[in-house]
């Protein structure tokens, strides 16, 4: 017999979850009200990286960036795959000393990395400032098209079995979900609406994030590497209400994507000036060349963040699992969320340790 | 003044735009759009786009608002 699910919410997680549990040959149900990949999404820069703040986080993103290595081979091109690699830049001696704890770290877990000098930096990247003491090159690491990768993913669900129901979730019953024009019956609800989530369970410790994204005219060769520079951990573990990270990325289409900025106590999706201007400057410091470019587009979104920087996956009450609370590393996640989440729908064994991300380990969540 | 489109030189008077002297060269296409269909001048007035060329090595810059400069490098796409 098998099991009856229907999924909130079609971002990439949403689709990651739809694929994964309709190979497995549950019945499944998706729901979308706008766009799908059209949220959190399409806010994301697409970039499949392995970080290294919590173990746990470590096992997640190196799980999930192996599934999406598998697969490439089926991927079409419109998902963009482009094995660019990270490049982790450090500015001065005490970020290279932090590199070198880095490479140390993934070495220990057989994560590939090259650790570059000044002049190794300079050869890689011609468009870097001069005087950047270096960086760590984890050429494992890729950059996609998030909307698209969503797409295909829900594509490759439906092509499965999935249902595609364009709708608005009014409300998460026993035993089924309720639309605003239909109630659908399932054994299994999944919420996966990412910061809208606390809609529905308001106490749950997800608080959204809002960011900015620029994305320029054509310029292909101008970056290669994804690149972040290494204090942009201070940035997205900063407690602070503002902050910025240079992070800039080459799109295939040889476009330069443009990042980051992090803003609690947000709710609004207009631009913020001052805090869009101090995001272009701190990239402009590390790529002073990037001055000189057309811009085409300017928007932002919502990450849904957690206090522990790790994502909810499973159980929230009987019949409803959640899987939101990925703040940036939705894109690279999805896909290891979407078979842990199974394997506990599906009673099989994960194959990573789930219990960092189980929803229930926040006090006081919507019961 | 002189200029050079597609390498070629030409001479233009002062307070040419960068777009007349690629037509002056005899260029129609001053671009290729993603799809490859060329492209040119359609608003004059700096807020389409299609006009843009490479002028002394920066790419996008948009020919109906940039006028010539003696020895200016001029290069189309199309």
């Amino acid at each position: 017999m098998s099991t009856d699910v229907v999924i909130a919410g079609a971002g990439i997680v949403g689709a990651a979850i739809a694929d994964a549990l309709a190979s497995a040959g549950a019945s499944v149900t998706i729901v979308e009200r706008a766009q799908v990949g059209g949220g959190a999404t399409a806010a994301g820069m697409g970039h499949i990286v392995v970080m290294d703040d919590s173990e746990a986080q470590f096992r997640l993103t190196k799980y999930s960036r192996d599934l999406w290595k598998d697969l490439v081979a089926e991927m079409p091109a419109q998902v963009e795959y482009d094995p660019a690699g990270t490049l982790w830049v450090a500015a001065d001696g005490e970020e290279l000393q932090a590199c070198n704890q880095k490479q140390r770290y993934y070495a220990d877990r057989h994560v590939v990395t090259e650790l570059l000098d000044e002049h190794q930096l300079r050869q890689a990247e011609p468009n870097l400032a001069a005087g950047l003491a270096g960086g760590l090159r984890v050429p494992g690491d890729s950059v996609i098209y998030a909307p698209c990768a969503a797409k295909w993913l829900l594509d490759r669900a439906i092509s499965r079995g999935a249902k595609f129901v364009p709708g608005v979730v009014e409300e998460f019953e026993l035993g089924g979900v309720k639309l605003s024009d239909q109630r659908l019956s399932c054994d299994v609800a999944i919420c996966a609406l990412g910061t809208a989530a606390t809609k529905f369970f308001p106490k749950l410790a997800v608080k959204p994030r809002k960011g900015h994204l620029v994305i320029t005219d054509r310029y292909p060769g101008f970056v290669r590497n994804q690149l972040v520079e290494l204090g942009y951990l201070k940035s997205a573990h900063s407690d602070a209400t503002e902050s910025v990270a240079f992070n800039v990325q080459p799109r295939r289409t040889g476009q330069v994507l443009i990042g980051s900025s992090r803003e609690y106590e947000q709710t609004g999706s207009e631009i913020n000036d001052a805090l869009l201007r101090r995001m272009l400057e701190r990239a402009a410091r590390f790529m002073p060349g990037l001055g000189g470019l057309n811009i085409l587009r300017i928007w932002t979104g919502f990450r849904a963040a957690t206090p522990d920087k790790l994502p909810l996956i499973g159980l929230l009450r009987p019949g409803v699992f959640l899987a939101t609370g990925h703040e940036g590393l939705g894109i690279t996640t999805s896909l290891g969320t979407a078979r842990i989440l199974a394997d506990q729908i599906l009673n099989r064994q994960p194959a990573i340790p789930v219990a960092p991300y189980l929803p229930g380990r926040f006090e006081g969540h919507s019961a | 003044m002189r200029v050079t489109v597609n390498g070629r030189p030409l001479d233009v008077h002062h307070g040419t735009l960068v777009a007349v002297a690629v037509y002056l060269a005899g260029e129609t296409s001053f671009r290729r759009s993603v799809t490859g269909e060329p492209r040119g001048p359609l608003c004059g007035m700096g807020v389409c786009q299609e006009c843009r060329v490479r002028v002394d090595g920066v790419a996008h810059v948009k020919s109906c608002q940039v006028l010539c400069d003696d020895g200016m490098q001029i290069e189309t796409d199309g």
